[in-house]
């Protein structure tokens, strides 16, 4: 499992075995293919592209064409263990009621992304002055599907509005490293290369914040 | 019930084999037929029991020994049992030979492929062309109206009478399609994978409108008679032929009819300023319509556009499509093409949603192709590497080597 990307191995891990899964932007289906053999879930997906489908359909999962924006309305309540958005959210038009769709139709969601805040990105925009372009983000302004950036503590605000529970939150670097959980909010924002959160929805009495909120 | 074995029209002389006449195959069809009396009568939705009736069918490949390797194909509007082998009554291939056949997507070598003709048909299933044995003319219209139920009812009498307890999967577009989603509702423990092509949940009212116009074209010809003409040596051939050619439009894409034909002439330099068929694509709906009349039925015609105006699944459900699959264990496999109009995307997203709603195990996919509604049924790169990624996934979990 060494060749495993390290975000869809984080993702795996905090995945119940057993428990049923809805991948949202399953791309070529690498996710749904892991937590499949390694967590044996019952692993479904929405991906936007035909040939990211027919891919997927042809590795013999459950994938249907559809899109993120538009398609979450449609499936009932707590239809699934996990909601998945791996590295999609700022490529959807509407993030806030994707995550809210994420948060009705599952009991957790997970969510990973590319951290806006990084202090790579950063410096681009401040020394530059011009958009940033990383290894992680290799697409030019004019050319990139993402559309809706946020740094690390947008989403931590988002939640807050939406009333998510976050159960867990991991920041990585850009070794792919984890950062480490008593590190504050904002050496995560400078430092976290991408950041993965599991959520639930409306806070229980006392639940237990695993972040250093 | 008694099985007969496959006697396929001898080649004569020359290489052209020799056609059966398609008013004997209404009886005593070119293929197997499995005959039931009394003892296994078949109860219609419409409250008629029909007690003496036959299916015909063909199979291909093997059923192994735990018979947990057949699939049936379900055929669309103007089908046949006759998938994959040459046609008797046309001389033509198989309508799906390029899917089904060893080595093929659903392939003969691993599967026992079962295709019967349906219920209301005019191959050698009971229909309005069989011989009604209680006055010795043919049925015509005193056949009760066929359902899609019907149709799949028989089938699953079909498939009793084989022995099998579960079939390994169920397979058709259109017509086809909506019997795949009958057996997967009706049947839900004898149907491990379902692939639903180019259809719909239920029939639209733009749909029904088509199948109408065809209708009233047959009805029209002073030649039907009533529904009589089998009784006689006169045919609705000018009615039916125009349902035909008004319908073959529908099952073509505007980007497609341009593609094959443009404005192009007929084998003439100009304009004749007659009612000729100046235009390619004239001449080719003549043919096509010529051509239909000479393999099908009018009276069927009007029953199987019937047996598919009527159906929806969900009005069956209390109007709630997804409790037409409620606790499914069979995995879906739905597809749809960008240019097909009769069947639209939209139609098969409605099916999809009732699967998730229902949480049933279902992929999706809309195929880009420019050839409209028929696109199921020719040879379309993206759909085979989906059906047999699909299959393949369903046969390892089935247990299929």
């Amino acid at each position: 499992m060494s060749d495993v990307r390290i975000d869809l191995s984080l993702i795996a891990d905090m995945v119940e075995p057993g428990s049923k899964v809805l991948d949202v932007g399953c791309g070529d289906g690498a996710l749904l293919a892991l937590l499949a053999s390694r967590r044996h879930v019952d692993a479904r997906g929405i991906e936007l592209s035909r040939e990211g489908v027919a891919g997927c359909v042809a590795r013999g999962l459950s994938v249907i064409q559809g899109d993120a924006d538009t398609d979450l309305g449609d499936y009932p309540d707590d239809a699934f263990d996990y909601v998945i958005l791996s590295q999609t959210i700022q490529a959807t038009r509407a993030p806030r009621r994707v995550l809210e769709n994420m948060l009705r139709i599952g009991r957790r969601a997970i969510v990973s992304f590319p951290n806006f805040g990084h202090w790579s990105i950063r410096a681009q925009l401040a020394f530059k002055g011009r958009m940033p372009v990383t290894s992680n983000l290799p697409e030019t302004w004019h050319d990139t599907p993402n559309i809706h950036f946020c740094t690390i503590r947008d989403f931590v605000e988002l939640c807050d509005t939406l009333g998510a529970v976050t159960e867990r939150a991991v920041a990585l670097n850009a070794a792919g490293s984890d950062i480490g959980v008593k590190a504050p909010w904002w050496f995560w924002n400078l430092f976290g290369q991408q950041a993965v959160f599991l959520l639930r929805r409306t806070a229980l009495a006392s639940a237990p914040d695993a972040g250093p909120l | 019930m008694t099985a007969k074995t496959n006697k396929s029209g001898k080649a004569s002389k020359s290489a052209a084999p020799a056609l059966v006449d398609p008013v004997r195959e209404a009886n005593e069809p070119t293929s197997l037929v499995a005959r039931f009396g009394p003892e296994r009568p078949l109860v219609m939705d419409c409250g008629v029991t029909l007690e003496r009736w036959q299916i015909a069918f063909q199979t291909y490949g093997t059923l192994n020994a735990d018979r947990s390797n057949a699939v049936l194909v379900c055929h669309a509007l103007t089908g046949d049992q006759h998938v994959a082998n040459t046609n008797p009554v046309t001389g033509k291939p198989g309508w799906w030979e390029v899917l089904i056949g060893p080595g093929c997507p659903i392939d003969t070598d691993r599967y026992f492929v079962i295709c019967s003709n349906v219920i209301g048909g005019c191959l050698g299933s009971t229909g309005p062309a069989s011989l009604d044995q209680a006055t010795g003319k043919a049925y015509g219209l005193n056949f009760p109206l066929v359902t899609i139920r019907d149709m799949v009812r028989a089938q699953s009498m079909l498939i009793d009478y084989l022995g099998i307890a579960s079939l390994f999967a169920v397979i058709g577009g259109s017509m086809g399609g909506m019997q795949v989603l009958q057996w997967a509702s009706s049947f839900p423990d004898r149907v491990f994978a379902a692939v639903p092509l180019a259809t719909a949940a239920r029939h639209s009212a733009q749909n029904i409108a088509f199948h109408e116009v065809g209708r009233q074209a047959v009805m029209a010809d002073p030649d039907w008679q009533g529904g009589r003409y089998l009784d006689g040596a006169r045919r609705p051939s000018k009615g039916l032929s125009v349902a035909r050619m008004g319908a073959h439009i529908t099952y073509l894409s505007e980007a497609a009819l341009h593609r094959k034909f443009g404005r192009n002439l007929q084998d003439r330099e100009a304009r004749t300023f007659t009612f000729d068929a100046d235009f390619q694509v004239e001449s080719y709906l003549r043919y096509q319509g010529i051509s239909f009349v000479e393999r099908f039925d009018a009276n069927c015609y009007l029953y199987l556009t019937r047996a598919m105006d009527y159906f929806d699944l969900a009005a069956d459900h209390d109007g709630v499509l997804a409790k037409a699959f409620a606790g499914s264990k069979t995995r879906f496999c739905v597809a749809s093409f960008t240019s097909d109009w009769l069947f639209p995307t939209a139609d098969s997203r409605a099916i999809v949603h009732a699967l998730n709603a229902s949480g049933a195990s279902v992929s999706f996919v809309e195929l880009e192709s420019d050839k409209g509604h028929d696109a199921f049924l020719l040879d379309e790169p993206q759909l085979f590497a989906t059906l047999r990624g699909f299959i393949g996934a369903a046969a390892r979990a089935r247990g299929l080597a």
